[in-house]
Formats: C-alpha cells, sequence, structure tokens
C-alpha cells in the first residue's frame, strides 16, 4: 500500500453556486470540510478523485488538497485552501458567512 | 454616448437567449464542463475562488446615469450589494448564480449593456482616456474610433478564436491616461505636419509574466484608414501567432519574435488588400457614430461661488486640488470621484454609492460618468458652480478621499481574496498601505505617488508600471511580495525594475513606509515628484532602506 506525503480530501467548486465543496465518504458534497472524507492512500486518492470526476454535473474541477486531521477533522494547509474554507479577507462573504470564524 | 440601433438591441438579446438555453443545458447534464466552459467565457462569466464571476463591459468607460443605477439594481438583487469596477473598465460581480446569470444579461441589455467579448480569445473590451471628450489637452474625442471598433470588433468571424486575448486602447490626448503602450494595440490620436487628424499606432505592449512596452508601428495612419488598418494587423497575428504555448500567444511575443520590420511589411501589404475592400460603410457609420458623442449643452452660470467655497472650507479646497483636473470648458472641471478611501477596497463601489454618483451625473453631470483604468470614477463635465454640491453629496457616502494620483490611491486586482489564478491577496495589502499612510498625514506632502499591486504575474494590477509595484507571489507556501521601482503608466511608459528579494505579508507595508521617507530625504525640493527622484537617483539609496547596507550585491 502505497502512502502519500500528505493527508488528502478532494475538492471542487459546485456547480450552481461556484462556492468551494469537498468530497464526503458517502459520494456527497459538503461545504464543511471538516466533514470531508480523507485518505492517505495513493490508490484510495486516485480513486476518489476519479469518481468525483464522475460527477460532473454537480462540480467542476476536482482535485486532491492536502489536509492534516484537527480536532475537528480535516485541516486545509495551503493558504489557498484555507481561504476557500472562509472566503475573502475584504468583506465576511462566502463560507464565514454561515460559519463566523471559518 | 452611442446608442443602440435595432441591430444591437436583436445581437445582444439573441446571445442572451442563446446563452440561456447554453446555461439549461449544462445544469441538466447535456453539456459537460469542457464544452461548457468557452460558451460562458465568451459571456464573460469566470469561475473563481468562491464563487463565478461576471465581468460586464463597459466600453472606453464610458456610463450614463440609467446603466449606473441598473448596476446598483443588479448588485443588490443578484449579487452582495456591490460592484468591482477594474483596471480595464469593467465592472465584475463577484457572487453571482450560474442559473441567475441570463437574468442578470437581461437586465444589463435594458441599459443597452453587455458582457461578451470580456473574456476568450478575442478583442477585448476596448478601453480609452476615462478624461475622453472632457481633457483640455485633446486634439478630439477618441470614443467616437473606440465605438467603432467596438462595433467592428463584436462577433467579428475572423478573430472569434485568435491565438490569445487582444486588447485595445485609444487616447485623444497627448498626456496618455489609457497605458496605450502597454496594449497589443494602442492608438495615440496625433496631427502630421498638414494638421490632419491620425493615430500614433503602437504594437505588442503588454505585462504578465513578459512585460513589454508597445513600440511605434506607424507614425501616422489616417483616421479613414482605421478599420482595414486594425483589420490588417489582428490578421497578421491570427495567422503569426504562437499556438502551441499560451505564454507566447501574445502579439508582443509575436513582434519579438519575427522582428518589427517584419511585421510592418506584413501588415502594410494585407493592409492594402483590406483597404480596397472597405467601400466607405466604415465612414458612414462613423459619422452616424459621432454625432452620439457630441458635446453637451454646456451652461453658463457663474463661477466666483467655486474659489469663495475653496477659501471657506479647508477639506473641500484639498479634495479639489487632488480630485479636479482641467476641462477644456474655463468654467467647468472634471471630477474625479475616488474609490479609494483609506481601509477600502480599491475600486469596489457599494450599491448606494453608485446610486448617488448617478444621482450626481443626472443633476450635475450632463449625465456622463467613466470609469478609469486606475479604478475611480469620474464626472467629466461638471459646472464648477456645483463642485461644492457634488463634494458634499460625496461626502455623505464616503466618496469625498481627497487622493487621487497620491500614494493611497492604489491600483489592486483582486488577488487570492476572489481570482482563481492569484498567487497571493493583494486587497489587504493595499487596505494595509492606505491605511498606514493616511496615520502618517503625510500623503499631500509625498505628493503624486502611484502604487499599483498585482496578485500574480498576470499583472492585472499593472505592478510593473506603477512608481512602486507590488507582486504578490507564494512561496513556498506562504505568500510573498516583489516590489519593483520607477515604472510609469504614462506616455513615457517604463516598466519598474525589482529591487530585490520579495517581503512576506507582516513585512511589506514598513517597507513601502521605508521607500516613502527615503525619498522625502533624499528629493531636492517638495516640487521634485517621487518618480523623478527615482529617476534621478536610482535604485541604490532605496535597497538601501530596504535591505541595508551592503544590499547591492545581495539584491542584484
Amino acid at each position: 500500500m502505497k502512502l502519500l506525503r500528505k493527508i488528502m480530501v478532494v475538492t471542487a467548486n459546485d456547480l450552481l453556486m461556484g462556492d468551494a465543496v469537498w468530497l464526503t465518504i458517502d459520494d456527497g458534497w459538503t461545504r464543511d470540510i471538516t466533514r470531508a472524507e480523507t485518505t492517505q492512500e495513493k490508490a484510495r486518492a486516485q480513486a476518489r478523485l476519479l469518481s468525483a470526476q464522475s460527477q460532473s454535473d454537480a462540480v467542476i474541477g476536482p482535485y486532491l488538497a492536502e489536509v492534516r486531521l484537527g480536532p475537528d477533522g480535516p485541516e486545509p494547509l495551503h493558504f489557498r485552501e484555507i481561504f476557500r474554507t472562509r472566503g475573502p479577507s475584504n468583506y465576511a462573504h462566502g463560507k464565514q458567512e454561515i460559519r463566523p470564524g471559518g | 454616448m452611442y446608442t443602440y440601433n435595432d441591430f444591437d438591441h436583436a445581437f445582444v438579446r439573441e446571445r442572451i437567449a442563446q446563452f440561456r438555453a447554453q446555461v439549461e443545458r449544462r445544469m441538466a447534464g447535456h453539456l459537460t464542463e469542457e464544452e461548457f466552459k468557452p460558451l460562458r467565457l465568451m459571456n464573460g462569466l469566470y469561475l473563481q475562488l468562491h464563487a463565478y464571476m461576471l465581468r460586464i463591459a463597459i466600453p472606453y468607460g464610458t456610463l450614463n446615469a440609467r446603466q449606473m443605477r441598473q448596476l446598483a439594481m443588479i448588485a443588490t438583487r443578484w449579487d452582495k450589494g456591490y460592484g468591482h469596477f477594474t483596471t480595464r473598465q469593467n465592472i465584475q460581480f463577484n457572487w453571482p448564480k450560474l442559473r441567475d446569470v441570463p437574468d442578470i444579461l437581461e437586465d444589463l441589455a435594458d441599459v443597452q449593456m453587455h458582457a461578451i467579448q470580456t473574456s476568450g480569445n478575442t478583442i477585448r473590451n476596448v478601453t480609452a482616456d476615462h478624461f475622453a471628450g472632457a481633457a483640455a489637452d485633446e486634439i478630439a474625442d477618441p470614443r467616437p474610433y473606440a465605438e467603432l471598433i467596438r462595433q467592428w470588433s463584436t462577433d467579428h468571424p475572423e478573430f472569434q478564436f485568435l491565438p490569445r486575448k487582444f486588447k485595445i486602447a485609444l487616447t485623444g490626448s497627448p498626456d496618455d491616461r489609457a497605458v496605450t503602450r502597454a496594449h497589443d494595440i494602442g492608438l495615440r490620436m496625433v496631427r502630421n505636419d498638414a494638421g490632419d487628424t491620425g493615430f500614433e499606432v503602437i504594437i505588442g505592449g503588454g505585462l504578465g509574466r513578459t512585460p513589454i512596452i508597445g513600440k511605434v508601428l506607424r507614425v501616422f495612419l489616417p483616421v479613414q484608414d482605421l478599420l482595414p488598418y486594425l483589420e490588417a494587423i489582428v490578421s497578421v497575428y491570427n495567422l503569426l501567432g504562437r499556438r502551441d504555448n499560451k505564454y507566447k500567444a501574445r502579439i508582443k511575443i509575436t513582434v519579438r519574435e519575427h522582428g518589427m520590420e517584419a511585421i510592418r511589411r506584413l501588415v502594410e501589404d494585407e493592409f492594402s488588400v483590406r483597404r480596397s475592400s472597405f467601400k466607405g460603410a466604415d465612414q458612414a457609420l462613423l459619422n452616424d457614430i459621432k454625432e452620439n458623442f457630441r458635446p453637451p449643452a454646456f451652461i453658463n452660470a457663474p463661477v466666483d461661488g467655486f474659489q469663495v467655497d475653496r477659501e471657506g472650507d479647508v477639506q473641500f479646497n484639498t479634495w479639489a486640488k487632488t480630485n479636479l483636473a482641467g476641462h477644456k470648458h474655463p468654467d467647468y472641471a472634471i471630477v474625479t470621484i475616488s474609490l479609494k478611501a483609506h481601509g477600502a477596497t480599491p475600486g469596489d463601489a457599494t450599491a448606494k454609492q453608485m446610486q448617488v454618483m448617478a444621482d450626481l451625473a443626472e443633476r450635475y453631470g450632463h449625465d456622463e460618468l467613466r470609469i478609469s483604468h486606475e479604478q475611480n470614477i469620474i464626472l467629466p463635465h461638471v459646472h464648477k458652480s456645483h463642485l461644492f454640491d457634488v463634494y458634499n453629496t460625496l461626502s455623505e457616502v464616503g466618496l469625498a478621499t481627497a487622493n487621487i494620483g497620491l500614494v493611497s490611491d492604489i491600483i489592486a486586482c483582486p488577488g487570492m481574496d476572489y481570482c482563481a489564478l492569484a498567487t497571493a491577496r493583494s486587497i489587504p495589502i493595499a487596505q494595509a498601505i492606505a491605511t498606514r499612510m493616511d496615520t502618517l498625514k503625510l500623503e499631500h506632502d509625498i505628493g503624486p505617488l502611484k502604487i499599483k499591486i498585482s496578485g500574480c504575474i498576470n499583472a492585472c494590477g499593472h505592478h510593473h508600471l506603477g512608481h512602486i509595484g507590488i507582486l504578490g507571489l507564494d512561496r513556498a507556501g506562504v505568500e510573498n511580495y516583489q516590489i519593483t521601482l520607477g515604472g510609469e503608466a504614462t506616455q513615457n511608459a517604463r516598466l519598474g525594475q525589482r529591487a530585490g528579494p520579495g517581503f512576506p505579508a507582516s513585512e511589506i507595508v514598513p517597507a513601502i513606509e521605508r521607500i516613502v521617507f527615503a525619498y522625502l530625504e533624499c528629493r531636492k525640493s517638495s516640487a521634485e515628484t517621487f518618480i523623478e527622484t527615482c529617476h534621478r537617483i536610482g535604485l541604490g539609496p532605496f535597497k538601501v532602506v530596504l535591505y541595508g547596507e551592503g544590499c547591492a550585491s545581495h539584491a542584484a
């Protein structure tokens, strides 16, 4: 079993709203990254990405993003991915509107 | 301004109907994203970091009050209550939902606006001097020619699949406010020795990862030859431009690889062929268009009150010094409304602010508004007796910041707060610099200083042309900001030089502050501007304050 360097989630943008979503274990999509499915197995990550790509009627541009496991679940590592969980920094719009503090 | 004819109305509505059907097919799963993406981009719809973004053209930056009110309505009804004005005289809405976009486009069409060719490898929204038709130094209003180009380029069958996007800018003034030297084609109105009006044609300018200042292709092009000559340039590029590498596909690279002489020969040959196919319809159309751009009916009224108001109100006087420009009519002024309140997002206006600006345009501004590439709004024709009323009304909605051309009048692209291409954020850096400069209360003493910030190498924030340019990059997973110095966006356009290694976000504001203080220390007098000092003393002293003594080898 080959392991990736980091734990991964599958993320994409929602077709209708355009916002960031994350793949869940039941092949659904969540707007809360802490509920996303994680894996560090290379084969599993590739399989989950393929599964996401097959859902082109629901999401756009799925890709694997690195995370670490925090107390509430997966947390993004790169600052771009952190912004995607929150929204812009100049207004309290986007996901931080729904979940203040992101 | 230009008013749509029946053809224009029908064309725009037909495009919306097409796009509505395409959106429905996408939502029903009959179109893949791969198939849909080029279709949505042709209609100005991007997918960004947190949502879709709709980019709407404001051709040559000209709007009337009704159109500005409609943008306010769209901001309120379909978006989050604001819009973002861009460096290409567009407005962007950051939060539209896919299913709503056709309805938004219908609302735009109601006021003769659209989002066509605001993306894709086509000729983009034609931009022009934001003081056009009002500037004291103008040879002629360039907007009729810009409108002619807009009509010619819209849906031009030969130019819908160019190697890459293609941008055209025009100015009718020797004082170039349209950044013509950083466009694929720049057109500068000139007069020849016989006194005839024509264009100096500049090609191959552009910023991005390979910044190049455009060069003159033709010194004098008679105005009547404009369209056949443009068509010759774009057709030569269409065949010669590279399609194997998107980073080498712009005309600036075509010119560099083939040489200006070869391009000139090809263009002139093509021009001689194309010219004969233009039988005068373009000139008849131009004459019709010109009728739409007649100067407003200027009023006759005393202007003495203006001076009295200036003397009676210090803040109004300060605003008048920075935010007014000379009008061709001695009793009028050009008002620049700053969208750069200290700490605000550069280029953003709320729906309420848009409504107020529309009201002012209608009441005091002969129903005209302009968008500048510097992300401000202009009332091009305001009688001097009305300026105090305009200022007071602007003050009530946070639009009376007296900082045009000063250090806090910063251009900033949306950066990683919105843009999917960005490598770092721009907006918080602009906000922090402006806030700091406001705290120091020095910006009027510092004088003209243009800071331009881009959140990636694509340079939408024109950082190469900033007196101080800032480029946000991703350095090993951390935002990092490179500084360039000495750039200029005028008729003397030049690229800034990189000062040295970049700074993390926490250090960029102090770094800019050190540059500003170094200038204050080094300038000969308060009459020597930042850029003049920068060109006189070079980068050396600035590198010292940025990196310390012995920086020369370190920061090369």
